[in-house]
């Protein structure tokens, strides 16, 4: 080596080795990731200290259960969340049992069986799209079909079954991008060693590419029901009532109903003062219920991930 | 590509006696100008072929020539890309695979597989060889699979090795070791045929040694048809040879593949018959 490279030295190397040249763009990317980080803690912090003062203290004074099984009345000190709380879990439920195997179903064909072809393409495009609309769109659209369209037989008109269906349809191509997402994670050499002992694509998709694809499949699912159930406008369309009449029976689903989001919403337009820390109160529910689901997703995703 | 059809095609490039060779046993594969394409584009043409029973067949050849491509056409693997089309005739004990009655799924249950990189399933060991036969209906559980199990295992000289953690997970194994177990999840549906696609490319000389003995001994068994870029390994485990070469065509700037000789290994590695072959083998190009 002495006689290619004359000139390197011990000496040289152990001096470029040990000198610390700064990496100033990689230390600003660094800081700005951290940033970054911090503004969405930020803000999350100010959300829950921005309730938490009034709403915790009338949480106390009223006991947590008692707000939360207490039903609507038109005097601040006495209402409760209990009929928003039915209604929220009972679309959830229906969103779970509506949008998760459609939308797993929509993903298996457009990734496992569906050539790429103009029309496919035009799907994942319209799909993507239709991820992003805005959620008061889609009440309008369950307004027309659930409520007072071909389908009000079935739902009863402004009832809990059209909010979930409704909301369903929301949450709807978000699990089918992120099944899709995850199904195409799957390594193609898994697919083959299974077509390679004489797999049909039913069982290769069955027995190889879903349980592999299922924790992703998960979060996806769970981040979608997280967002269909935070919407106020499509409930506030579909006939969410927030009054005495409001339900409240479990597995009444066709009757009147109303959701913590609505509930939120119809609160905080209320002029007078002390409605205020009811209100407070309503969204550290709805989000100690959104943080329970969370969880539970989570927790089945994990479940998942450690059969493999 | 029409006009200037090459030199090859004119003589015949299946050997179909050799002095030199082994007896001609049956005839499990007969290629007739064999043409693959993806979208319009022809990845290789012109292969005449034809696979013996209970030899090693080896396809050797430089990167692209399209060795790989042949070789997935033989268990159908290619129909599992949209773009991929087959002209020409490749018949399977004398049906046409291609036919639309055949049953591709079929097909693979009796041409087993095994890839270039080990693909064992994200499952125990067990699990893995337990894979084909259960979908085949061959044995669903209890002794039976147990048995099946054991005995590709040891096919695959794997069985010392793993016999008491046939429950743990399969991605635990070595680089070897997993390839060993690919090659026992092929042969634990019975099949007739194994296509092997480079299947030492990612293993060190030790565990290549091992599946090259592996070979010679379930040769006895089954049709061998291997993939290989290492020209020793193909002079080492082969009956046969195949050598592939890559044409460049310089309208269109695009590599077609073709097979420019076909004989046994003893005649292909010390009296080819064709110049680029013997530069192939004595290291010369490629």
């Amino acid at each position: 080596m002495a006689a290619t490279a004359p000139h390197i030295t011990t000496e040289m190397v152990q001096a470029r080795l040990k000198g610390q040249k700064a990496d100033v763009s990689g230390a600003i990317f660094k800081y700005l990731l951290w940033a970054c980080l911090g503004v969405v803690l930020i803000s999350l912090i100010a959300l829950i200290y921005s309730v938490s003062g009034e709403g915790l203290e009338k949480l106390n004074a009223r006991g947590l259960l008692n707000f939360m099984n207490a039903p609507f009345s038109i005097r601040p000190e006495r209402t409760g969340v209990y009929q928003g709380i039915v209604g929220t879990v009972t679309s959830a439920v229906i969103v779970a049992l509506v949008a998760f195997p459609l939308g797993v179903c929509a993903a298996i064909y457009l990734e496992e069986y569906a050539s790429d072809n103009w029309f496919t393409r035009l799907v994942d495009v319209v799909t993507r799209n239709l991820a992003g609309v805005p959620a008061v769109v889609y009440g309008l659209l369950g307004l027309a079909i659930f409520v007072r369209g071909p389908l009000e037989g079935l739902t009863g008109g402004r009832s809990v079954l059209s909010a979930g269906l409704t909301l369903a349809v929301l949450a709807l191509p978000i699990v089918i991008i992120t099944s899709a997402e995850a199904i195409r994670a799957v390594p193609q050499s898994l697919r083959e060693g299974g077509y390679g002992v004489g797999a049909t694509r039913w069982e290769v998709t069955r027995t190889l590419v879903l349980p592999n694809a299922l924790p992703a499949i998960l979060t996806g699912t769970i981040l979608a029901l997280a967002r269909a159930l935070g919407e106020a406008a499509p409930l506030l369309l579909v006939g969410a009532k927030d009054s005495v009449f409001s339900g409240g029976d479990w597995g009444d689903l066709r009757g009147d109903f109303t959701a913590l989001p609505s509930i939120i919403t119809d609160w905080s337009t209320r002029p007078a003062e002390n409605w205020n820390a009811s209100t407070q109160a309503a969204i550290l529910v709805t989000l100690a219920i959104v943080l329970g689901m969370n969880t539970v997703g989570i927790l089945l995703r994990n479940r998942f991930d450690k059969k493999k | 590509m029409t006009t200037s059809e090459p030199t090859i095609v004119q003589r015949p490039v299946v050997a179909e006696q050799s002095a030199a060779g082994p007896a001609n046993p049956a005839v499990v594969y007969e290629t007739n100008d064999l043409a693959v394409f993806y979208g319009a584009f022809k990845a290789v043409r012109d292969v005449n072929i034809n696979i013996h029973q209970h030899e090693i067949t080896a396809f050797i050849g430089p990167s692209g020539c399209g060795k790989t491509t042949v070789l997935r056409c033989f268990n159908r693997m290619n129909d599992l890309i949209d773009i991929a089309r087959v002209e020409g005739k490749l018949l399977y004990h004398g049906i046409d695979l291609y036919d639309r009655a055949v049953n591709p799924v079929e097909v693979r249950r009796r041409v087993g597989m095994v890839f270039q990189k080990p693909n064992p399933f994200p499952k125990s060991i067990y699990e893995n060889i337990a894979y084909g036969p259960r979908l085949a209906g061959l044995a669903k559980k209890g002794s039976a699979l147990d048995e099946i199990v054991e005995h590709s295992l040891r096919q695959a000289a794997l069985w010392d090795e793993v016999k008491d953690r046939l429950n743990d997970s399969a991605l635990g194994l070595s680089g070897g070791q997993q390839q060993r177990l690919c090659i026992g999840r092929a042969l634990a549906v019975n099949p007739e045929v194994v296509l092997m696609d480079e299947p030492c490319s990612a293993l060190d000389p030790i565990a290549t040694g091992r599946i090259e003995d592996l070979m010679e001994e379930i040769k006895k068994r089954y049709t061998i048809i291997i993939v290989t870029h290492n020209m020793q390994q193909a002079a080492r485990v082969s009956d046969r040879c195949a050598f592939f070469t890559t044409e460049v065509n310089e309208v269109s700037d695009t590599r077609t593949g073709m097979l420019v000789e076909y004989d046994t290994t003893d005649k292909m590695f010390s009296n080819p018959s064709d110049e680029r072959t013997e530069n192939y083998v004595t290291g010369r190009f490629g």
